[in-house]
């Protein structure tokens, strides 16, 4: 299909202010080319989580976007640590987030759960130490 | 419930969106941690926190949440209450706890917000 829009960015590592910012982004040019608002939102909280997730516990890395007229990407790649037990990351409640992020509002366990429970095909890959890879779908038709 | 009612209710002062008291809200979550708000987010949803970072106003402007309450008498900062007024959000403050805000509002008729 058609490739409307493509974005990538840097995700820095523990950059709060600008952490999230990304993900205003998508959602901005979702809502700017119609997309049904049900379907923005669920981006919108799914790339969000991932982003919080590079700022929070990767080294840093990258978000894009790919918007085409079926679908959206939505990408992260980060460069490290990665995680060492997928399906324990997968648990809602666990967390391996420090006292100061979850001061912030972080670290609730509930960044990979919610990204899963919001895209239509949700795929991850991590190895230990390179990184964490993870491609959601999300069907606009 | 009008959010001007909600300003009566647990005496808050306006932050800003003035001009929006009028607008219906069915539903309320009150929480401090953000992916348990995006995980329970509803459209017209209040949000209730003690938190007062950016990524209050970020988390809210993801799940489509138009309404912050802090509670414990606390201010966000003016970037926060400028990026809120540019996207037509409106920011309350209550001297109330967390709970006893949260019972008022209850009490008076505010649900939960229903799972997405």
């Amino acid at each position: 299909m058609t490739n409307i829009y493509e974005m990538e960015y840097n995700v820095n590592n523990r950059d709060f202010v600008v952490a999230g910012d990304v993900s205003r982004i998508i959602k901005r040019t979702l809502q700017r080319i119609g997309v049904d608002p049900k379907i923005v939102r669920r981006v919108a909280i799914a790339s969000y989580e991932a982003e919080m997730n590079i700022a929070i516990h990767s080294n840093g890395g990258r978000i894009s976007a790919k918007i085409d007229t079926d679908k959206v990407l939505v990408c992260t790649q980060d460069f490290g640590p990665g995680i060492p037990d997928i399906d324990l990351a997968m648990t809602e409640g666990w967390s391996t987030a420090t006292a100061e992020i979850r001061e912030m509002g972080f670290g609730a366990g509930m960044g990979l759960p919610n990204m899963k429970k919001c895209s239509d095909v949700f795929e991850i890959d991590s190895q230990v130490p390179q990184g964490t890879t993870i491609k959601m779908t999300f069907w606009l038709t | 419930m009008k959010l001007l009612e909600i300003k009566e209710f647990i005496d808050a002062k306006v932050l800003c969106g003035e001009e929006h008291l009028k607008r219906e809200v069915a539903y309320a979550c009150a929480c401090d941690l953000m992916s348990e708000v995006l995980r329970l987010a509803d459209k017209d949803m209040v949000l209730i926190t003690g938190l007062t970072n950016i990524h209050v106003l970020k988390t809210a402007e993801m799940a489509n949440i138009r309404t912050l309450i802090f509670v414990w008498g606390k201010l966000p900062d003016d970037t926060l209450v400028q990026e809120a007024k540019e996207l037509d959000m409106v920011v309350l403050s209550t001297e109330l706890p967390m709970y006893e805000c949260c019972g008022i509002l209850y009490k008076k008729g505010l649900g939960e917000p229903l799972e997405p």
